[in-house]
């Protein structure tokens, strides 16, 4: 009996770790929510997106780097961002004024501009290949952790080590402080409410003045500092490798839809529901049961609900029951 | 159509008596797809092979061999079989070289070998799966099973003191192959393997797994992966959450980037790759860099030393069929069982055509120091090493 011990194994391979990748996932999903709210469409380039703008952080954290700037101990890439963004902003900028914007004209359905979305998808991806190759870049430096596992037990005296990475630590900071900034955005900027209004009733919007381009530009613009920051911070967690972004594609858009496409808060919620599912539902509960039971009832076997190869599975299967029993989604999408 | 099947089929004939003329060998690797890194290399130790032999003038009263190249892949078996037919229908090759990877080797061995009666060794295929299929003494190879090295890492786990293990494999044949060897072994010498569970080489997130490994507990963690993708991403986060502070590291784990991307965390950790300390591997090592190709590459001298055992058996059965040929292999690979005979290591094939020719023992060393056990494959000589200061030290062969 040491729920002490018990909490801290939990919280170390559990609570973190899903907090971290929520955290990632959900500055991913409001981007595709945005997108579908405002522009009315799956933007399944997004993964290629957050791709590229992590290639461009990449590149500049490496100049950066070799020019002897660095960020002490934090990671030299949260340097790179701003400059990245605007590079990303542009390429996205470009794509809607070369590709989107003739369908826009056209009122083109939106199973069309999906399709067309596929399309940028390839260019995308073959554009960081060429840029960055296709191998696995690891980027992240400065203090590696806030708090390591030895450090906590010698501090705790627990059986049992919680360690923070510094990445982890960054994720969590950033994405408090982007949802903040973007649900500010949308509530309280004149900008943000024209963009609520256009993506609640477009004709509506336009009749009431609002100019629809300015609209779009700007639903862009976010989604672009979105998808480098997703991207960068997934990077810096993890590590970066064009084809893994391509397939985050598929827990983003649950995120979103179990949120409810079109709805920021949705977007955020479905997040952390996708990655605490993924690695709660399995997790081998063993060391945790055998910390909080009578030794003599202490488990046998892994205690384990499925084996860690389902745990794309188990999105899936949130994304289905979700779509059966409440097609708007948690927080009534579209 | 017809006149080319006759004519190949007369040429065939021709090719099967034991007279100075062009014997051919095929050389069945893949040049296309998963490995085709490695068998361009692994082809020019073959050819080393050949051009020494043909130099020395000695083999089978002065005939030539001639080696042909056919594409096998590595996972396409209807390209292996296919290419393995044109080989000994069209071409008439008195033996084969290959395949390389497991799932083809098998393929061909039981679609095209058997039935036609040739004589296969593989340099490269290490499936356990491979030691116990039928192959009517006809399938030799110069590299061990992953059953050995599984084997061998109990052994090193044990004499670690090392009582219990979490086990994990890159989900690939390679990695699920070798960690049941490596579990059945361990758990019948008496240890205790926790749990045994795949990771996937295309993720870069590993939470879940370290998750559950670290939840069954263990003395270290084995993996049985690839140190450039799913391998090293588990280390990492293994490191990252305190779950294991000690590695078990298999072949597949050994490499200098492993240590440069984990750093000083490793050192500590343990493991074995398969290596031979055998002299022939510095010879074709210094040969090679003299003929322009890199001995060092993976298989390339045991591409080396298969060829070898085919032409050394040719000249010992003084006949090129195959079903004569085929007794001699594991003769010549082992000698004598007292021991007698000379030991032949890469550069010295001529002198041990002309002993055969002289009716003397030897024993084929070759580059890898070969010894065949079982069904015809190599016992397989493996380097233990720890990790120290970034740094794969040997500790001793075995």
């Amino acid at each position: 009996m040491d729920y002490l011990n018990a909490l801290v194994a939990f919280l170390n391979f559990v609570v973190v770790p899903a907090l971290s990748y929520g955290s990632q996932l959900a500055i991913g999903a409001l981007g595709v929510t945005l997108i579908f709210g405002i522009l009315r469409f799956s933007n399944f380039a997004w993964g290629d997106t957050m791709a590229f703008g992590t290639t461009l952080v990449i590149l500049l954290t490496w100049w950066f780097t070799s020019m002897g700037i660095n960020f002490g101990p934090l990671p030299t890439a949260l340097l790179a961002l701003p400059l990245a963004f605007v590079g990303t902003a542009a390429l996205m900028l470009l794509t809607d004024k070369w590709v989107y914007q003739f369908y826009r004209k056209q009122k083109a359905k939106p199973i069309i501009l999906v399709i067309v979305s596929a399309g940028v998808m390839f260019i995308m991806n073959g554009l960081v290949r060429l840029i960055i190759g296709t191998q696995e870049q690891n980027f992240a430096d400065g203090e590696r952790f806030v708090l390591s596992a030895q450090a906590f037990k010698d501090w705790s005296g627990l059986a049992e080590g919680l360690a923070i990475k510094t990445t982890t630590a960054v994720t969590l900071v950033t994405a408090i402080a982007v949802m903040a900034a973007l649900f500010w955005f949308l509530q309280k900027t004149r900008t943000g409410k024209s963009m609520r209004a256009f993506s609640d009733n477009e004709d509506l919007a336009l009749l009431s003045g609002i100019n629809p381009d300015r609209v779009v530009q700007v639903t862009w613009i976010i989604a672009a500092a979105l998808a480098v920051i997703a991207g960068t911070l997934y990077g810096l967690d993890k590590s970066f490798r064009p084809f893994i972004y391509f397939s985050m594609l598929l827990p983003i858009f649950a995120a979103a839809v179990v949120g409810g496409l079109g709805s920021p808060l949705g977007a955020v919620a479905g997040a952390y529901v996708v990655a605490f599912s993924e690695i709660v539902v399995t997790y081998a509960w063993k060391k945790v049961l055998g910390y909080i039971l009578p030794a003599e009832w202490a488990p046998e076997g892994l205690t384990q609900l499925l084996s860690t190869d389902y745990k794309f599975a188990v999105s899936f299967s949130i994304l289905i029951i979700v779509l059966l029993f409440m097609p708007t989604g948690l927080f009534k999408g579209k | 159509m017809k006149k080319l099947l006759l004519a190949s089929a007369a040429t065939a004939l021709i090719a099967g008596a034991a007279s100075a003329e062009d014997v051919k060998l095929g050389i069945l690797f893949g040049f296309t797809g998963d490995i085709e890194s490695l068998s361009t290399n692994m082809a020019s130790g073959v050819d080393y092979a050949i051009n020494e032999v043909n130099e020395s003038g000695k083999f089978l009263s002065g005939s030539t061999v001639i080696g042909i190249r056919a594409d096998a892949t590595c996972s396409d078996s209807s390209v292996a079989t296919a290419s393995a037919e044109k080989l000994i229908t069209a071409d008439g090759v008195k033996g084969i070289v290959g395949a390389v990877c497991s799932g083809t080797t098998r393929a061909v061995l039981e679609n095209v070998a058997r039935p036609n009666g040739m004589v296969m060794v593989s340099p490269s295929a290490t499936s356990p799966a491979l030691s116990t299929s039928e192959d009517d003494g006809l399938f030799f190879r110069t590299s061990p099973s992953d059953a050995r090295e599984g084997d061998i890492m109990a052994d090193i786990l044990l004499e670690h003191g090392v009582k219990s293990i979490a086990l994990t494999y890159s989900n690939s044949d390679y990695g699920k192959g070798l960690a049941e060897a490596i579990a059945s072994s361990y758990t019948a010498k008496g240890g205790v393997v926790t749990i045994n569970i795949p990771h996937d080489d295309t993720k870069t997130d590993f939470s879940a797994e370290v998750a559950s490994l670290a939840a069954a507990g263990g003395d270290l963690l084995v993996i049985a992966g690839y140190l450039d993708s799913g391998g090293k991403g588990i280390i990492q986060a293994s490191l990252d959450t305190g779950a294991f502070t000690r590695f078990g590291l298999p072949g597949g784990m050994v490499g200098d980037a492993l240590p440069l991307a984990i750093g000083p965390a490793l050192d500590g950790s343990f493991g074995q790759v398969a290596q031979s300390d055998s002299g022939g591997a510095k010879i074709l090592t210094d040969l090679g860099t003299a003929a322009g190709f890199d001995a060092t590459q993976p298989y390339t001298m045991e591409s080396y030393d298969a060829t070898a055992l085919i032409i050394l058996a040719m000249q010992a059965a003084n006949s090129t069929d195959p079903q004569v040929y085929k007794e001699k292999i594991m003769e010549i690979a082992n000698g004598p069982a007292d021991g007698s005979g000379e030991k032949i290591l890469p550069g010295q094939l001529g002198h041990a055509l002309e002993l055969i020719a002289a009716g003397k023992a030897i024993d084929y060393d070759g580059a890898s120091g070969v010894t065949l056990v079982g069904n015809g494959e190599s016992s397989g000589r493996y380097r233990e090493f720890e990790v120290k200061g970034g740094k794969y030290e040997t500790v001793q062969f075995r």
